[in-house]
């Protein structure tokens, strides 16, 4: 592999998995403030006790998204010199912004929320979880931006003395209309991750509380025995309030996803139609006055004839990137003319074609959409199955509890990889091609040793999380005890 | 003043931020297994009976001992080290916002050293946000191990990074379509002169008598009497080291401002050890805080005006060919003077909250122990 592919690959392989923890971090730190003010708020012991509970689920998780996010920021500069030269102008400054106004105020208030307990007022103390939330959205918002301009740039000029792309309109970078449709999409999709954990860990431990109750109320029949120990009731109680909160956040936040989702199709068919077009496979427009239907399923024909549909929707490829039943949807084969004409024959992208890889594209697409819809079916399922204190507990909900999350996260890396993959021969569509934004003082020798580095200790520390997280969802919510301001002579309430 | 002029400025305030404040959670990671262990029966706490009646009884080298020195020591660090991180991204995300073509030359340059740093970072991190969720000493031991270990590679790796801009790097012109950019010309081994090894030597030590002098000044009891004698030994050390270290870049690259402020970091770095040895904690802590913070300017004035220094006859890298346009510039600037101020407002805050005194009695049960 050459340095091109290798730093591909690293930037996947990184980004890929960076992003498996930044949606948990944005959409359980809402739920977790949310709880904490509900304590404050009414005194509800169960509330208290799942914000502590949930709030090291997000401590556990908060540490990797952050330090896989250091990798990010400086992986720019190590792999992708030539690009940082090229738009560093505007790629920058959102980047800086991130740090200044996001990572300070996430950083600093999460030490506020973590060791605060006992030595800050409790309206304050469940403030700063709100704040930490704040900091993480406004996080993603700039690296959105950031994103955005990848995918259709704008607010910018060439200068053609130091052939970079420079700064002209800093707004309109930050309201590309990419970024006011992807912000949303994303944000809303990150509390569906927040809403299906919260969702899958309060059913499968309302499940075990029942079990437990059930074990003990064998135990007490029998004559000589007192029931003692953990109140599952209680428990069960407070365990299901988090499954059904779970599972309304995510029903919620899907209709978000769906929305914004439809909005940033028509944005995508409008500025990178190529994308659109390879979602769908579609190689020829549809001929004047027929609409462009959406295929479910196709079992052949991604790689360069015309794919064999096996489920079609009449019309609706028109509708998504229209938003007109008859709307014209352009094809691949169009699209490539078009953009011969306008940026050569592959002169500038150093690729044989304009069009992006259509499997990847026409795959992550559909694979991201179904798990969207598949954790938004589970959480209405959940609703039902919870109401008037009922328990689902059939033994096939156990895998479906672990799917549901995993399907949401993935879901996200499923539109990421079909976002950056229908971007590509670009790095920045229009303006600069892939292959030119690496590092020329970059050997492969050092990529490789990098990436193997980076793959091994990642895989390293994803063991190490999960089995965590496993551990602290085993052992449940502590106790409930009342807070109160320690003295400065007695031992801390929380400490390392 | 010029606006690229003003940007070099705030980077040099972002690596003051970030070496004063991740500098002193660096030096007490160093200091855990240095200060994890009593004097024993025969000395210090232990020979006062009446301290030693209020302290659980406890052998010199009680494992769970050790275990609740360190974790008072990584206390006193708990709620800022990861705040105190953050000014390395922001000095980084400044760059590429301000000079772009210095963080591209400078990141790919030294490629594989910023790999190793990355990964010591992340291990770091992981062991101060893990350590203390599992009661497994095997495990605590293992991330204890990545926090100590990352305390001395990181800041010596930052140390020989700085250093290597200001002494010079093997640098080349190129030219790429029309335009003209310098480029880091050499490997991983262009990059360990005995001076940029002396500069990474010398700001560890100097983290580790930052560190000492902070664990003396939130601490009580034992610790606090070890981390003072600590901070005499490594503030001497670094002093020495400072002062050859300072003195061999001002030789070459020297300005009369340079000097001056390089003699004021020394100044300052003796008045923090004088302070020390008379029991002035909180004097201490602002001297070495001085020191980090005047070396880091005496630098950016041997670097002035260049982003990197061309080593030999290689072309340096100036700061005006790496800046951005003076738009983005303005923009930055004006997102500096808004937001800065409340960032360290909030930062002030925390340390305010956090301001008391621990010592070993103010360990809970580790809480996070599952049972």
């Amino acid at each position: 592999m050459d340095v091109l592919e290798l730093a591909r690959w690293q930037f996947a392989i990184t980004t890929v998995y960076h992003f498996f923890f930044v949606p948990i971090t944005i959409g359980l730190s809402a739920i977790v403030a949310w709880y904490h003010t509900r304590w404050v708020r009414t005194r509800n012991e169960d509330h208290l006790r799942m914000a502590k509970f949930l709030g090291k689920l997000f401590t556990i998780n908060f540490a990797l998204g952050l330090v896989t996010g250091i990798v990010q920021e400086f992986q720019f500069g190590m792999n992708w010199s030539s690009y940082s030269r090229f738009v560093g102008d505007i790629f920058g400054a959102p980047l800086a912004l991130e740090a200044l106004l996001a990572f300070f105020l996430e950083s600093t208030f999460l030490g506020l929320w973590i060791f605060g307990w006992g030595r800050i007022p409790e309206r304050l103390h469940a403030a700063t979880m709100w704040i930490v939330h704040i900091g993480t959205v406004l996080s993603a918002y700039f690296i959105l931006a950031a994103n955005s301009f990848m995918q259709n740039p704008v607010g910018y000029r060439i200068n053609a003395e130091t052939g970079r792309a420079e700064m002209a309109d800093f707004l309109a970078v930050l309201t590309n209309k990419v970024q006011l449709t992807a912000f949303p999409h994303v944000i809303t999709a990150c509390y569906m991750v927040g809403g299906a954990l919260v969702l899958a860990v309060g059913l499968h431990k309302m499940r075990q509380s029942t079990r437990l109750l059930q074990d003990a109320q064998a135990a007490t029949a029998e004559p000589g025995t007192t029931a003692a120990g953990p109140d599952h009731h209680a428990d069960r109680r407070m365990y299901r309030h988090a499954a059904r909160l779970g599972a309304v956040v995510t029903l919620v936040a899907g209709l978000g996803v769906i929305i914004s989702g439809d909005l940033q199709g028509k944005v995508m068919t409008e500025v990178q139609p190529m994308k659109m077009a390879a979602a769908e496979a579609l190689y020829e427009t549809p001929p004047e006055g027929q609409c462009a239907p959406f295929s479910v399923l196709t079992v052949a024909g991604l790689g360069g004839e015309d794919p064999t549909h096996v489920i079609e929707v009449p019309c609706l490829l028109s509708f998504m990137g229209t938003g007109s039943w008859d709307g014209e949807v352009q094809g691949m084969t169009e699209l490539e003319n078009e953009y011969r004409a306008r940026f050569g024959d592959g002169e500038l992208t150093g690729a044989e074609t304009y069009i992006p890889p259509i499997a990847m594209s026409y795959w992550n697409f559909r694979l991201m959409m179904g798990a969207g819809f598949f954790a938004m079916a589970v959480a209405a399922w959940a609703l039902v199955a919870t109401r008037a204190n009922r328990v689902p507990m059939a033994r096939w909900v156990g895998p479906l509890l672990v799917a549901t999350p995993l399907a949401t996260v993935f879901g996200h890396s499923f539109g990421w990889i079909f976002t950056e993959m229908g971007r590509q021969p670009w790095v920045v569509f229009g303006e600069m091609a892939t292959h030119t934004a690496v590092s020329p003082s970059v050997g492969s020798a050092d990529v490789w040793t990098s990436m193997i580095v980076f793959t091994l200790l990642y895989g390293g520390l994803a063991v190490v999380e999960v089995k965590l997280l496993l551990d602290y969802i085993r052992r449940g919510a502590e106790p409930f005890e009342t807070p109160r301001l320690v003295e400065d002579d007695e031992p801390l309430e929380f400490a390392y | 003043m010029d606006l690229v002029t003003i940007w070099f400025i705030l980077l040099a305030v972002l690596w003051t931020g970030y070496l004063v404040t991740e500098g002193f959670d660096f030096g007490v990671g160093m200091l855990l297994p240095v200060l994890d262990r009593g004097r024993g029966p025969t000395g210090g706490a232990g020979a006062d009976p009446e301290a030693a009646s209020s302290q659980r009884p406890r052998a010199a080298w009680d494992p769970d001992e050790r275990d609740v020195r360190r974790r008072t020591m990584l206390t006193t660090i708990g709620p800022h080290w990861d705040g105190n991180e953050v000014w390395l991204l922001t000095a980084g995300g400044a760059t590429f916002a301000a000079f772009p073509h210095w963080y591209a030359t400078m990141f790919s340059g030294m490629y594989l050293a910023l790999l190793v740093l990355l990964v010591v970072l992340i291990l770091r991190n992981m062991g101060l946000e893990y350590r203390h969720k599992r009661p497994d000493r095997e495990w605590v031991r293992r991330w204890d191990l990545a926090i100590i270990a990352g305390s001395f590679i990181a800041p010596f790796l930052v140390g020989v990074a700085l250093t290597n801009l200001v002494d010079g790097l093997p640098m080349t012109e190129h030219l790429a379509g029309s335009t003209q950019y310098t480029e880091f010309d050499g490997s991983l081994l262009s990059l360990l002169t005995p001076v940029a090894l002396l500069g990474g030597l010398t700001l560890t030590v100097l983290c580790l008598a930052h560190g000492a002098h902070f664990l003396a000044l939130k601490t009580t009891g034992e610790i606090r009497e070890q981390a003072r004698e600590v901070a005499t030994k490594a503030g001497v050390t670094s002093a020495l080291l400072a002062v050859v270290l300072l003195g061999a870049l001002g030789l070459q690259r020297g300005t009369a401002a340079s000097w001056v402020v390089a003699g004021l970091a020394a100044l300052a770095l003796l008045a923090a050890i004088a302070a020390n040895a008379k029991g002035a904690e909180g004097r201490a802590f602002t001297g070495t805080s001085l020191t980090i913070a005047l070396t880091v300017i005496s630098y950016f004035l041997m670097l002035f005006p260049n982003a990197i220094n061309g080593r030999g006859s290689s072309p340096d890298l100036t700061l005006a060919a790496a800046a951005s346009s003076p738009l983005t510039l303005t923009i930055m600037t004006w997102a500096a003077v808004v937001f800065t101020p409340i960032m360290l407002g909030y930062t002030v805050w925390t340390y305010w909250v956090f301001r008391r005194r621990l010592s070993v009695e103010h360990m809970p049960q580790s809480v996070d122990a599952p049972t």
